[in-house]
């Protein structure tokens, strides 16, 4: 599974940072996953906490917050939730939708001493 | 005392910008690059070989095969006489950026017209890292099932064409292919769709025809940027 690169780059980026903003130690981490990420949240966190040893951000807590699939219609301009995978617009069934959200794979911020 | 960092960065940034030098890379040498991925066995390494007996005549062709191990599959490739590079994951599910940008050395891109990237078999990691490559396709057998769609949707998404392989196969197989690729456009309407076999050869003249004009495309850019 790739969620072991995933945290690694989780990692490089906070470690990186820590080091801007000169601080000892990282309590905890905020990522945001997108729905339509092909990331497993519990292989993540493991992943996290098996690197993390021996850094900054030891026994650091990841928080996931995962965002929903949302689109808006290119024919009628309605936005919506993507249900059970159909892209299509609920309102006017039009097949060009414009995906807003439900991608992202993103380190929000930390918490750190 | 406790702070907040706020930090606000994709988390596959470093790959981001290696894909994109890649891309950098094939534009300068006017290359069409395409992705190809698909569970094991679905058929890419025997896509690329129809693909090279029918075009190497007119097209230069050059391949990086990705395996988590083996030659095997750039051995096959080797015999029809293209440059081929082989990379071993050594374990890792999915290729990335930087193991492309690596493989280039062994490649001269401007001896070649059209580059297929081999991605590991894999229908789930693949599709999150962009390689710099100008199209990604799936190719899908009808062995696997039409209710692949459902149940990985990020690579229906991510990818621009999709290769359904194996139809010779139907009459021995549960597969409705009208379900296949309406599940697969629901998922992504603008899929182009190639309904082939890679053993009798059924469908391919139109999946080579496609990968003429994208070449010519690419070309034609090329020759527009110079003049």
């Amino acid at each position: 599974m790739h969620e072991m690169s995933i945290a690694q780059s989780v990692l490089d980026i906070v470690l990186q940072e820590s080091q801007n903003h000169k601080v000892n130690r990282v309590l905890s981490v905020a990522v945001k996953v997108g729905e339509l990420s092909a990331v497993e949240t519990e292989s993540l966190r493991f992943c996290f906490d098996f690197l993390t040893k021996g850094t900054l951000a030891e026994g650091a807590r990841l928080e996931i917050e995962r965002v929903q699939v949302t689109c808006r219609c290119q024919e009628c301009s309605s936005n919506f939730t993507v249900q059970e995978l159909i892209f299509s617009c609920p309102a006017c069934k039009s097949p060009k939708v414009e995906m807003l959200s439900g991608r992202e794979l993103s380190v929000e911020s930390f918490e750190a001493e | 005392m406790t702070v907040k960092v706020p930090v606000v960065r994709d988390i596959l940034e470093a790959n981001e910008r290696l894909a994109e030098d890649n891309r950098r890379v094939f534009r300068d040498a006017g290359l069409f690059v395409i992705n190809l991925m698909s569970g094991p066995g679905a058929g890419k390494t025997s896509l690329l070989e129809r693909t090279i007996d029918a075009l190497r005549q007119e097209i230069r062709i050059g391949v990086i095969e990705g395996d988590i191990q083996s030659s095997y599959d750039a051995e096959r490739i080797g015999q029809k006489g293209v440059q081929v590079v082989q990379l071993n994951t050594g374990g890792s599910c999915h290729l990335d950026g930087n193991m492309i940008k690596s493989s280039l050395e062994a490649l001269d891109l401007n001896q070649l017209d059209l580059l297929m990237v081999e991605n590991v078999g894999n229908l789930v990691c693949p599709a999150e890292f962009n390689l710099g490559e100008d199209m990604k396709a799936m190719i899908l057998s009808v062995a696997e099932g039409d209710d692949k769609p459902l149940k990985y949707p990020l690579m229906f998404q991510e990818s621009q064409v999709l290769v359904i392989n194996k139809i010779d196969l139907l009459p021995y197989v549960d597969c409705d292919v009208g379900k296949m690729k309406e599940r697969a456009l629901q998922l992504n309407v603008n899929l182009e769709i190639f309904e082939v076999s890679c053993r009798t050869g059924e469908g391919l003249d139109f999946w080579f025809d496609w990968l003429r004009s994208q070449v010519r495309e690419r070309k034609a850019e090329l020759d527009g940027t110079k003049t």
